[in-house]
């Protein structure tokens, strides 16, 4: 099964993974803020996440890493 | 096991880039390059001026900081001091386009042995989207709002095409990092041009077609797809010119 970590607190909230991902279960968690002061990007459902790290290759800031 | 994490010519510092920029997936790739090829303790970096001005910070190879738009010749210096370095220059467009367009030129024509990465994104970023030599017919910036006229302004300057022309360039691509299929493509293109420097083909640049979100006044999202719908109709993406392989386009 395959497992996503984010270093929440580099998160700058641009969302281009949230675009990226073929399973669409990347949000931007809205209600939350991180220490840079953007909203982080969060999981939805880790279970049914591929792991295809399509996500992690659109990161800008290398903040996704995919195991699986 | 881990199938994605950060590559090891990356330092831990965070990106200052704005949201969404795509120099931090670009730093990634030459960053990744750089591991598969096991040659971060031989390699040096020069670093422009422009927004990548900080990226001796972000590389954990050795990096030096050129003028604004002298990295070619900077790197020459290096390389041709002590060829055993793999010697790369990370510049944007104001950098290599047009200030340094003299540098860039010349170190294609001598076939210098280096790496060029060049990242296009149509804007002066750092100064705060002023028009740029590669700015688009009719694209506004702060310097051109009511677009750039091209009767006034000229035309914008096709990089690779225009290298392509001389007999000197071994390896020119131009590639986007605006999808996943084609920041694979990117990937392979900047691996490349390492791989010729290393097997001393000689000059190697490759054309990165990045984005500026704030400048062009966008969400990252937005600006992904202008450079589909802009971008790449005005810059076509391929190889103009690969001596070792075969030429086309």
């Amino acid at each position: 099964m395959a497992k996503l970590t984010f270093k929440t607190d580099l998160c700058k909230g641009c969302g281009l993974c949230v675009d990226a991902c073929p399973k669409n279960l990347l949000t931007i968690a809205k209600d939350k803020i991180n220490q840079k002061g953007h909203s982080p990007v969060e999981i939805t459902n880790q279970d049914e996440c591929i792991g295809c790290a399509f996500c992690a290759t659109m990161c800008p800031d290398c903040i996704i890493t995919v195991e699986r | 096991m881990i199938v994605f994490d950060k590559p090891k010519a990356l330092t831990d510092a965070p990106l200052h880039y704005c949201p969404g920029c795509t120099h931090g997936i670009i730093h990634r790739l030459v960053a990744e390059a750089i591991d598969e090829l096991g040659i971060e303790g031989k390699t040096i970096g020069v670093a422009p001026v422009g927004c990548s001005v900080m990226a001796y910070d972000y590389f954990s190879c050795d990096m030096v900081e050129a003028a604004h738009g002298r990295a070619p010749a900077v790197a020459t210096g290096i390389k041709r001091s002590d060829p055993s370095n793999i010697v790369f220059t990370y510049q944007g467009d104001g950098d290599l386009a047009s200030i340094g367009t003299a540098e860039t030129v010349h170190a294609a024509t001598r076939n210098e042995n280096i790496t060029v990465i060049f990242v296009n994104n149509a804007i002066y970023g750092m100064t705060g989207g002023q028009m740029a030599p590669t700015s688009l017919p009719g694209q506004v910036t702060q310097t051109s709002p009511y677009g750039r006229d091209t009767k006034l302004c000229g035309f914008p300057v096709r990089v690779c095409e225009m290298l392509s022309e001389l007999e000197g360039p071994e390896y020119l691509e131009r590639v986007a990092v605006n999808n996943v299929k084609n920041i694979k493509k990117a990937k392979a293109a900047i691996k490349k041009a390492f791989e010729n420097q290393i097997n001393g083909k000689g000059f190697s640049l490759v054309e990165v077609v990045s984005t500026c979100p704030t400048n062009w006044g966008m969400t990252p999202k937005d600006a992904l797809k202008w450079v589909d719908d802009n971008m790449i109709p005005y810059y076509p993406l391929g190889v103009y010119k690969d001596r070792s392989g075969k030429e086309e386009k």
